[in-house]
């Protein structure tokens, strides 16, 4: 036998190959096939009698003027333009928080922020239903203290506000674990070198902090957008409490589930996650573009 | 901070809190105070026994889901990651693109032309339409790719090489080690979102022996309305609980190594 040194790179590049040859094989079953399917039904249509028919961009041109699409999109879009930032930025200041050294006890802040992140999602949505309500809820016991209707939370108005609160109820932590690891890699010499310089601690955290966090930053707006667009679990697990607040086409994700389960609409649901998937794409991009082209300025 | 706690603890200490209570007691006493005779024991016992014990089912099949489809998704992605981060072959950088590019594809976008393509397969309503999704988690990868960079030098690779050790062993015995804290963490995100999936089972399943839990209870749930409801509050919060207690507990034992995991992945990208 000869050196192992000798081992001809081509076999060496195929080892490697075979690492990924399990992930890229179910990657392709899950994934890639779906998509192409979608494509592939989208440009079909359904019919009860004389099956399905091939009828062009017709499903796409029925989806850009259809209200229902652009009710629940407008919608997501509003969520997405409020929730995303109030999260963010309550994520941010508990994280430089945690990570100031000025705080007690903050391994216990950080497990107890980040712990609803791990309550299922479904959960936490029954719960926050639950205390809501005006029977058993809270917002019940608040209003009967008070002797008038102070929190209407299920009511259409507030509707919105209420998901939002739970959305960020349950990711404001792992966002804030983000930052919070992405602080905690910044190099300790910078921020002994800054004490020589004399800088404050406001200084410390403009100067040093933020910029470091530039990158998690990205990564969670991406993650958060993704998200909004999205948005299923809370509105269709409210929907039960409050079916004449919450319609099924309230976010573009219901409506596509409703499409196909309640409606056997499969190709025209088909043609709505394709869209949704071509923008929350085309968002995200532009997002990762920005925060890497301010990084380079 | 402390209002951050707060904001984070009180629904919980809720649900506790009515979990102990009788299904009249949750009616006509304050949230979140204790009241009435204290039930907690006496709505577990109604939570595993109700229904023929159906939620011991549920229970038994999001640790099935979980085992088989996260464990597989921790296997797959680690794999997939260390190759990636450690060797060079034909068509690397495009499986790279296309495995990140996948991340900003919504799950739920994919659930519908999934569950179609799986209908023509006869998939569906099988533990396989919810195990088979599972398996893949992009970020997954993502997240060991990065930590492989940085954890695992080439250096020891190429010196394992050359005692003799083929690419396999060299990987089991020297790359996986160093990995421990990425690859724990990759495992206990996928943990916890097949333990909380929803969406996916929703559509695959509609065989009440193959649900896990969060469909069931949100079934249980459901109870409340309709022609024939019998409302069953008092056991769909404390079966959250009980659905609960597992997820937190694994992250509070492992808690030292998922953050350092999540480090490496939070600052490159």
């Amino acid at each position: 036998m000869g050196p192992a040194t000798s081992l001809p790179r081509r076999r060496r590049s195929l080892a490697g190959l075979w690492f990924v040859v399990p992930f890229l094989a179910v990657f392709l079953f899950v994934l890639v096939v779906p998509v192409l399917y979608s494509l592939y039904l989208s440009v079909f249509q359904d019919k009860l009698i004389g099956g399905r028919s091939f009828v062009g961009l017709a499903n796409y041109s029925q989806l850009f003027s259809d209200p229902k699409f652009w009710d629940g999109l407008g919608r997501v879009a509003l969520f997405l333009a409020v929730q995303v930032p109030v999260m963010l930025g309550l994520a941010l200041v508990a994280a430089l928080a945690i990570d100031s050294g000025r705080l007690h006890g903050a391994p216990f802040f950080r497990m107890s922020v980040f712990l609803p992140y791990a309550v299922p999602g479904v959960v936490a949505v029954l719960m926050w239903g639950f205390m809501y309500g005006d029977q058993f809820g809270l917002a019940g016991n608040i209003n009967k203290l008070v002797g008038h209707e102070l929190l209407t939370p299920l009511s259409p108005q507030w509707i919105l506000v209420a998901i939002g609160n739970i959305v960020t109820w349950e990711f404001v932590g792992y966002n804030m674990l983000i930052f919070y690891s992405a602080l905690r890699s910044v190099p300790s010499d910078l921020y002994e070198a800054a004490a020589i310089d004399g800088a404050g601690a406001w200084r410390v955290v403009f100067s040093i902090k933020l910029p470091a966090l530039r990158q998690a930053i990205v990564i969670a707006t991406i993650f958060s957008i993704i998200g909004s667009f999205q948005l299923f679990n809370e509105p269709n697990i409210l929907r039960t409490l409050i079916p004449s607040v919450i319609a099924t086409y309230f976010t573009p994700n219901m409506y596509a589930y409703n499409l196909s389960f309640a409606g056997q609409q499969y190709a025209y649901a088909a043609t709505l996650a394709i869209v949704m998937g071509v923008v929350t794409a085309v968002i995200a991009y532009v997002v990762q573009l920005r925060g890497s082209r301010e990084a380079n300025r | 901070m402390v209002l951050f706690a707060l904001y984070a603890l009180a629904p919980l200490a809720w649900l506790v809190i009515n979990a102990s209570k009788t299904q009249q007691s949750m009616f006509d006493s304050f949230g979140l105070w204790f009241a009435g005779r204290f039930a907690l024991l006496d709505n577990l016992h109604q939570v595993l026994t109700y229904d023929g014990g159906i939620y011991v089912r549920w229970l038994a099949n999001t640790i099935l889901y979980v085992v088989v489809g996260a464990g597989g998704a921790t296997v797959l992605a680690t794999l997939a990651g260390y190759g990636l981060a450690k060797y060079d072959f034909p068509g690397k950088r495009a499986v790279f693109a296309t495995v990140l590019g996948a991340i900003a594809i919504p799950g739920t976008a994919l659930a519908v032309p999934t569950f179609l393509m799986f209908s023509q397969l006869h998939l569906t309503n099988t533990i396989w339409a919810v195990i088979v999704p599972s398996l893949v988690s992009p970020f997954g990868l993502y997240l060991v790719w990065v930590y492989a960079l940085d954890a695992v030098p080439t250096e020891i690779l190429e010196a394992a090489r050359i005692d003799g050790s083929g690419e396999l062993r060299t990987f089991l015995t020297i790359g996986l080690r160093l990995l421990t804290p990425g690859v724990v963490t990759v495992a206990l995100f996928a943990v916890v979102a097949t333990w909380n999936n929803y969406f996916l089972p929703l559509i695959m399943l509609n065989d009440p022996n193959l649900f896990p839990l969060t469909i069931g209870l949100q079934q249980w749930n459901l109870r409340a309305t309709g022609v024939n409801a019998t409302p069953i509050y008092n056991l769909v919060i404390s079966g959250s609980l009980l659905a609960i207690v597992p997820v937190v507990a694994i992250f509070l034992a492992l808690q030292r190594y998922w953050q350092s995991g999540l480090a490496a992945g939070s600052v490159k990208a």
